[in-house]
């Protein structure tokens, strides 16, 4: 046998049930889907959203280690975050986690097996964009008011 | 020509096969703690993103007094703890996803799983200082 090219292509030889060997096909990438669609796009956002949001974990590392620190550090955090970027960076998070959360909980009810069929699918889609940015407004009202 | 059964006979047994735990070798363990570690998460993303609104311009005094406070402390930690295992599990996906080459996908979840690890320690040691 050759030396595998691609590493995923060993995870393309399953076993049937029986114990005979079968070829899987290989999983679609990015560029076979129509992006327009609410299936694939509310998708992969879900993946992007997780990754734009672990960036921002770094933001709350800072902030509690600059807590930790002393005062200095911590204004040096406050002056960042309350900056014209700051706030801009903070903003996207907040609609960046809650979609991911939003859209987590259409995954675990998926998992649990319900809302699979398209008209369900594409309903709690619609609610996910909705929720997101009704939730994003609600953290920014309650934050405009704790700083005013 | 002998048997087509018999070249696709292995010695495991099917529960071998199972607990052999697939072409990932790791079963099912993985895909289930993301899913545990989301469910924990939700009531604590809540929590942490309203906490956070309601810090908004607070002073260095106040912020350290909220993060000090037992309750407060507690379920940072417990948010720290959950989110970087969190986290270090979703990007493995991603990289498992994407990389095609062993190595490059080896060093990257080993990589993240560093970082994650560290900054958690990190991020934990913040808030025992400030509330111990």
């Amino acid at each position: 046998m050759s030396i595998m090219k691609d590493s995923r292509e060993a995870t393309m030889i399953g076993r049937r049930t029986d114990g005979s060997t079968i070829r899987r096909p290989l999983s679609p990438h990015l560029q076979v889907y129509d992006m327009l669609q609410m299936s694939s796009a509310l998708s992969i956002s879900g993946r992007i959203t997780g990754v734009i949001w672990s960036l921002g974990v770094l933001l709350m590392v800072w902030w509690l280690l600059a807590a930790a620190a002393g005062p200095e550090a911590f204004t040096r955090v406050q002056w960042f975050l309350s900056s014209w970027l700051g706030l801009l960076i903070l903003f996207g998070m907040t609609g960046a986690a809650w979609f991911h959360t939003i859209n987590g909980i259409r995954h675990l009810a998926w998992d649990a097996g319900y809302g699979f069929d398209i008209p369900s699918m594409y309903r709690s889609g619609w609610a996910a964009l909705i929720a997101t940015g009704v939730l994003t407004v609600v953290t920014w009202i309650v934050a405009i008011i704790a700083w005013a | 020509m002998a048997n087509d059964h018999a070249a696709n006979t292995m010695l495991r047994s099917p529960l071998g096969r199972v607990r052999g735990l697939g072409s990932a070798k790791g079963g099912t363990h993985h895909w289930w703690l993301q899913r545990l570690t989301s469910i924990a998460l939700l009531p604590l993303t809540i929590w942490f993103a309203f906490s956070a609104a309601l810090l908004a311009g607070a002073s260095y005094e106040d912020t350290v007094a909220w993060i000090g406070r037992p309750w407060n402390a507690v379920l940072l930690l417990a948010t720290i703890a959950l989110v970087f295992h969190h986290i270090a599990s979703g990007i493995q996906v991603i990289v498992e996803d994407y990389a095609n080459q062993e190595w490059t996908k080896m060093s990257s979840i080993l990589a993240v799983k560093a970082i994650c690890a560290l900054l958690a320690i990190a991020s934990a040691l913040a808030v025992l200082r400030i509330a111990v």
